[in-house]
């Protein structure tokens, strides 16, 4: 049982392994080496995973906890009774993460050895790329929160530095990019701030953070029904503080579910006394805090759009397809938490639906490329955000899968194009035959804004094609990949409303079938504006395919984005040889609160009408020219316009908050820093109060207080000392460097006594 | 024979001093060796205070090594010299040890003026530290705790920068202010239990609580007492709102200085606290801890906010030290094991991520002689080196996981949460620092490291002149940015930030090595504390009304 799993720490250490090679041997390497040394790390990583996966079946699916070897405790401090070791946990969830996060790394380690070709810091980008699959490998893998924990601040750091790689690019870019990085952090940081208070809230409610002990286990599913967590060893009912070990083998499911399967317990914290359920709500809250970070969810999804400053195929793998979607893993591996907090759940309903949907109309207003699939990003994670809410874990789950290939698909399309565009406009600038340099000398060229682009479709047409089934995929419509995963969604929604009679269930059925819309509308306004009608400058114009290293990748995308489906085929669809619900079936043998669902017909049509038809207004309306003659939006033409600026402008989220937080806390902390610290208290307090007092205190200390007591204590020390003391009264108030140099004198003479009976005692024996 | 363990410490104590010997003795025109000398005892320390470390018995909760030495003795007071090392001094001691290399490292290449003077005086305030820590006896402790200001105070007096004097006084008469107070509560132990001994009069303490009774006098003499040594900790630390001093010595001091007095000299204070204030009175302590939790917490938000107004750099980084103390004070007036050993480790990882901070600001300095934020930028891209240890060494303070600073902070915020006094609203505003943490160092970083790279101004002419004509270049790249390399003029850029030398390298290497050690596995030095901490913790929670329940039906 224990051999498949104990090859875990394998997955995670030969990502860093490849980090740690190209870091200091990356000087002495070239571009082909370092790659092959990066993608190689990568997909020996997936190779493993991809082993453990197919051993799972023949160990009856069960998770494993592993020790890794060598390594032993991390944070161990006995009489506080805290334990945390270095686990790693395998089974169907952590697996699932292990192979996106693999499997789509090493195709975008591929491309961007292509991309990356001829970069001053290419050897450096594959460090931080391996660095990154390193930390997301340990994030899915801990087997305890605060592990996880570690991997999620380590993707945090990565993405920090990958945002700003470029830090150094002229014209204020590099500061554009810099800052981007910085935003990144610390709006991640206020979301870590959530995760952290839950770890502590965790902790002081079960005595543990593990996850599951070693040897614990979930039962066999029930399919369809709730599946609980066998009670195993009595948990003990009062947990008590830090001094009192509760000696259990469970993890913190297994004890909540002990817990509130016992019911009526009381959980103190200091002056608050809160029942179990309402600790558990407080727990998931907090933890909902860490997933609108990671996950770029209203309020803090802001950074990630910025994000989109690092090199593309970073905004592929980290920013789209798999850090990201940190925050869906966390939910999903916490449902026992979240299935006994139905508040929480339902905040996180609804913070998924309005975010999808407030993402998905700023998309519709964005001239940048990139910026379009930021957005879209956000309100994908929405979707799936929403899903694990209604208690969808393996429908979010799977549309994780699902995006990670169109999402990660379209991102490396999208930067095909940039990078074909940045040629083309370095070979019409090269040759110079065209007129409308002299501007460009004053703006630079964006390669990334679409209204550069236009008709790419023939000049690049492996990257439209694909980018083509990217953008369907995504729009949800059948047969492809984006299809099921988005109507399970909806469905989920929809039973959650119709059939739970959750309200959040209606509201989210709502906003995300509107949201679907944006998706599918803005989609096909990308594709007519980058790929049909007339090249729309010179750069597109001259804009060339890119070669196998960029294109390889996009195909395999591709293909993963038109059968990904098949992963969850619903119940009531039947398709030849692909059985039903392989994904759910396999989430349930970890996640408790799994739950199939049955096909909608209705909904799916709904569905599917509405995705149509928005691509077909789109097409109209974009077609044969997707920009008026001014160059404006052709929707800006229209009784929208004020809609589209709004969108443009990105609803003012950024203005509002920079008004909001970002200038009181700057104005604040200067307000502190020099009027408050600087004038007023070093400076005026200091010296008209302190100073004078102390004064004056030294001139009352230097008679009755020293020459009282002080002097009448060390009246034997010796004529020596009191002559000191003598001095040091006379001095008291006067010159003081001749006092301190008095002190030292003194002191001196002190240790010399200290030392004479120290010398007499050693030499004596 | 068995080798004579107890003189272990002692030998630790003394050996800066002996080092000050050839150093004050040795003749003209051999002063080249001096910093050699100074180098050699600071590591000789550090050795001894490793091998103290190795030979530490961390099962026992008391004082080991115990060297005691009955000095003299007239009328009620009995003084000694009594040294010894528990788990909680232990790892300042080695500490100690361990960042005096690192000053010295770096001043081998920096400091050129009146070289005798100022080796004698750094080896000389090792020795004064090292005995803080390591004193059993209240008047040894005393006259360690005054003579290490004296050093300091020629260090920042004599090689620091313009306002030197006025630095110098201010953080002398501050710290003497707290010790008269301490002195005379010193005095009063001294006289109300006959003896100095620290380990005599805990002991008398416990007994008496042991049976319910007080050891002090009804009223307010044991408050009186408490507040007598907790001003002159607070201050040394320093508490909230009494840090007045602080950037004024930082940013004045030489940058061994600063490395010295963040990474030890501060620890004084919290070491005091944890040490006397909570181990002589407990009682007190439990009263008073929500008052002092709630200084430790303002001093994280303020200290982080003040710290991110600054365009020193230097300023910033002392400021950040407010903020980090205040998780160590927090982290002490949790009173639970966790809180203890967090704040503990949390003096150790202060000590060499703050340390390795004004190392890298040093290092700054040196090349540009500015210490304005706005001077700096882009460094990133001409020193990789030099900038990806700087990263790691920020990072650590900022608390990352996988670096020390988390593990402290971690701890301490984990005991505070739990702790019997404080509990949920002091760890949410004091976890809100994280944030703040991350804020201003991240602003540093910023603006030093990242950005398009700032050639100095003597240099600007060439470089604009350079960086134009390949703008075409970069943009015909645009987006991809290939070869950007070859944009800056790497003569330029080497007059303005030559690499790093081998003594500045060597210092980094070694903090971000320590970082890496303690973030990846703090488990020994947990190890080392463990016993000692549980031990102080349960005799503190004696006096805790009504002990928290966590799960109860």
């Amino acid at each position: 049982m224990e051999n498949f799993a104990s090859l875990v720490p394998l997955v995670i250490l030969i990502p860093f392994t490849g980090s740690l090679i190209n870091l200091f041997l990356g000087r002495y390497l070239n571009e082909r080496m370092i790659g092959t040394v990066a993608s190689g790390a990568a997909g020996i990583a997936f190779v493993i995973a991809a082993t453990m996966t197919f051993a799972m079946p023949r160990f009856g699916y069960e998770g494993v906890v592993v020790n890794p070897p060598i390594l032993d405790s991390w944070l161990y401090i006995p009489s506080a009774a805290l334990n945390i070791p270095w686990q790693l946990r395998v089974d169907t969830l952590s697996l699932t993460m292990m192979l996106v996060v693999t499997g789509v790394g090493t195709l975008i380690h591929i491309y961007a050895i292509g991309y990356m070709h001829g970069d001053s810091r290419f050897a450096r980008f594959f460090v931080y790329l391996n660095l990154f699959l390193g930390f997301m490998l340990i994030l899915v893998t801990g087997n305890n929160l605060l592990v996880t924990f570690v991997g999620w601040e380590g993707v945090g750091l990565c993405s920090f530095l990958l945002i700003g790689f470029w830090f150094d690019k002229k014209h204020g870019v590099g500061w554009k990019n810099s800052n981007a990085a910085r935003k990144a952090f610390i709006v991640n940081r206020v979301g870590d701030f959530g995760f952290l208070m839950a770890i502590f809230l965790t902790f002081w409610t079960f005595g543990t953070l593990d996850y599951y002990k070693p040897g614990e286990h979930i039962p066999g599913p029930v399919h369809g029904e709730t599946v609980t967590i066998e009670p195993g060893a009595v948990a003990s009912s009062d947990t008590h503080g830090a001094s009192t070990e509760t000696v259990t083998d469970k993890g913190i499911f297994g004890k909540a579910e002990d817990l509130l399967a016992e019911g009526g317990h009381i959980v103190h914290f200091g002056p608050f006394s809160l029942s179990l359920e309402a600790v558990l709500t407080i727990i998931t809250l907090f933890m909902i805090l860490g997933v609108t970070g990671k996950s770029a969810q209203i309020p803090l999804f802001v950074w990630l759009p910025d994000a989109m400053a690092g090199p593309t195929p970073v905004s592929a793998l980290i920013h789209a397809a798999t850090m990201v979607t940190a925050g869906i893993y966390l939910i999903t591996r916490n449902s026992v938490f979240f299935h006994a907090a139905p508040l929480s759940s339902a905040v996180v309903t609804l913070v998924g639906a309005v975010t999808a949907l407030i993402a998905g109309f700023i998309a519709v207003g964005q001239w940048d490329i990139k910026r379009v699939l930021a957005y879209s990003t956000v309100s994908q994670l929405g979707f799936m955000v929403a899903a694990v809410g209604l208690g969808g874990y393996a429908a979010g789950m799977f549309h994780l899968v699902t995006h990670a290939f169109f999402k990660a698909l379209l991102f490396l399309g999208s930067g095909s194009v940039i990078h074909a565009v940045e040629h083309g406009h370095h070979h019409a600038h090269a040759h110079g035959d065209h007129g409308d340099q002299g501007h460009e000398e004053e703006t630079p060229f964006d390669p990334q804004d679409m209204r550069n682009m236009g008709g790419l479709a023939r000049k690049m047409p492996i990257t439209f094609w694909t980018y083509l089934i990217g953008t369907l995929a995504l729009a949800g419509i059948i047969p492809l990949a984006g299809f099921w995963s988005k109507d399970e969604i909806l469905g989920k929604a929809f039973n959650g409303g119709f059939n739970d009679g959750k309200i959040e269930g209606f509201i989210a059925l709502g906003l995300l079938i509107v949201a679907a819309a944006f998706t599918a509308f803005y989609m096909w306004r990308q594709i007519r504006l980058v790929f049909l009608g007339k090249p729309r400058t010179a750069a597109a114009e001259h804009a060339p395919e890119n070669g196998a290293l960029m294109t390889f990748p996009l195909v395999v995308l591709a293909v993963l984005s038109v059968l990904g489906g098949l992963l969850n085929i619903p119940l009531g669809v039947n398709i030849p040889l692909v059985p039903n619900e392989i994904l759910t079936l396999w989430l349930e043998h970890s996640v408790p609160y799994t739950k199939g669902l049955e096909f909608n017909f209705l909904l799916a049509v709904t569905a599917t009408v509405i995705a149509v038809a928005a691509i077909f207004v789109a097409d109209r309306l974009y077609s044969p020219e997707p920009l008026t003659k001014t160059g404006k939006d052709k929707l800006e033409a229209t009784g929208l316009r004020a809609y589209f600026r709004l969108a443009n402008a990105k609803l003012y989220w950024d203005e509002t908050y920079f008004r909001l937080l970002e200038n009181p806390y700057n104005r604040l902390s200067k307000w502190l820093a020099n009027v408050v610290d600087w004038d007023w208290w070093h400076d005026r307090f200091h010296n008209n109060v302190i100073r004078d007092t102390f004064n004056r205190l030294a001139g009352f200390l230097a008679n009755p207080v020293d020459r009282g007591a002080i002097d009448k204590a060390f009246l034997r020390l010796g004529d020596a000392v009191a002559a000191i003391g003598g001095r040091l009264r006379g001095l008291q108030t006067g010159y003081i460097r001749t006092y301190v140099f008095t002190m030292l004198v003194g002191a001196l003479i002190v240790i010399f006594l200290i030392l004479l009976p120290l010398l007499r005692q050693a030499v004596g024996r | 024979m068995e080798p004579k363990s107890e003189l272990l410490v002692t030998l630790t104590l003394f050996m800066p001093l002996i080092g000050v010997i050839p150093i004050l003795f040795l003749t003209r025109g051999r002063e080249a060796r001096i910093k050699w000398y100074a180098l050699g005892f600071s590591l000789l320390t550090l050795g001894a205070s490793l091998v103290l470390m190795f030979s530490f018995d961390s099962s026992k909760a008391g004082m080991q090594f115990e060297h005691l030495w009955e000095w003299f003795q007239f009328g009620n007071f009995k003084v000694s010299y009594y040294v010894g090392v528990d788990g909680l001094s232990l790892l300042l001691v080695v500490l100690t040890g361990f960042i005096m290399p690192l000053a010295i490292l770096f001043s081998l290449d920096h400091v050129k003026e009146r070289v005798r003077l100022y080796y004698a005086f750094l080896l000389l305030l090792e020795f004064a530290m090292i005995g803080v820590f390591v004193a059993q006896d209240l008047f040894l402790f005393y006259v360690f705790w005054e003579v290490s200001l004296v050093p300091m105070y020629f260090i920042v007096g004599i090689w620091g920068g313009e306002q030197r004097i006025y630095a110098a006084v201010k953080f002398f008469l501050y710290t003497m202010a707290g010790s008269i107070l301490m002195l005379l509560a010193i005095l009063w132990m001294g006289n109300h239990f006959g003896t100095f001994n620290v380990q005599e009069i805990m002991s008398a303490i416990q007994a008496a609580g042991a049976t319910n009774q007080s050891a002090f006098p009804v009223g307010p003499t044991e408050l009186l007492l408490f507040l007598g040594f907790f001003i002159a900790f607070a201050i040394k630390v320093p508490i909230w709102p009494l840090h007045s001093w602080l950037p004024d010595a930082h940013v004045q001091a030489p940058t061994a200085g600063s490395v010295i007095l963040a990474g030890v000299l501060l620890k004084l204070g919290t070491y005091g606290l944890l040490r006397f204030c909570i181990g002589f009175f407990p009682k007190v302590s439990v009263d008073v801890a929500p008052i002092v939790a709630v200084l430790a917490v303002i001093g994280i938000i303020y200290g982080a906010w003040v710290s991110y107004a600054q365009t020193d750099v230097k300023k910033l980084v002392a400021y950040s030290s407010i903020s980090h103390l205040g998780f160590v004070v927090l982290g002490i007036f949790a009173l639970n094991s966790a809180g203890f050993q967090g704040a503990t480790l949390q003096m150790i990882n202060h000590g060499i991520s703050t340390g390795g901070l004004f190392l890298l600001v040093g290092m700054l300095y040196e090349r540009r002689h500015t210490k304005d934020i706005n001077a700096f930028g882009g460094i990133w891209k001409v020193l990789p080196v030099f900038s990806g240890l700087s990263l790691v060494i920020a990072l650590s303070s900022m608390g990352l996981p996988g670096l020390n600073g988390f593990v402290g902070e971690f701890t301490i915020l984990l005991g505070a949460f739990g702790s019997p006094v404080l509990g949920f609203w002091f760890t949410l505003f004091a976890t809100a620092g994280v944030i703040m943490a991350a804020v201003y160092l991240l602003y540093m970083w910023n603006k030093v490291f990242m950005g398009e790279y700032k050639q100095p101004a003597e240099a600007h002419g060439h470089g604009e002149a350079h960086g134009e004509s390949h703008e075409g270049h970069g943009d015909a790249h645009g987006h991809d940015d290939h070869g950007h390399g070859d944009e800056v003029d790497m003569e330029a850029v080497k007059r303005a930030y030559p690499p790093l030398s081998w003594n500045e390298a060597t210092a980094l290497i070694v903090v971000v090595i320590a970082a890496l050690v303690i973030g990846l596995y703090p488990r020994p030095f947990f190890g080392y504390m463990d016993a000692s901490a549980g031990a102080l913790a349960a005799e503190v929670q004696r006096y805790v009304p009504g002990q928290t329940t966590v799960v109860q039906e």
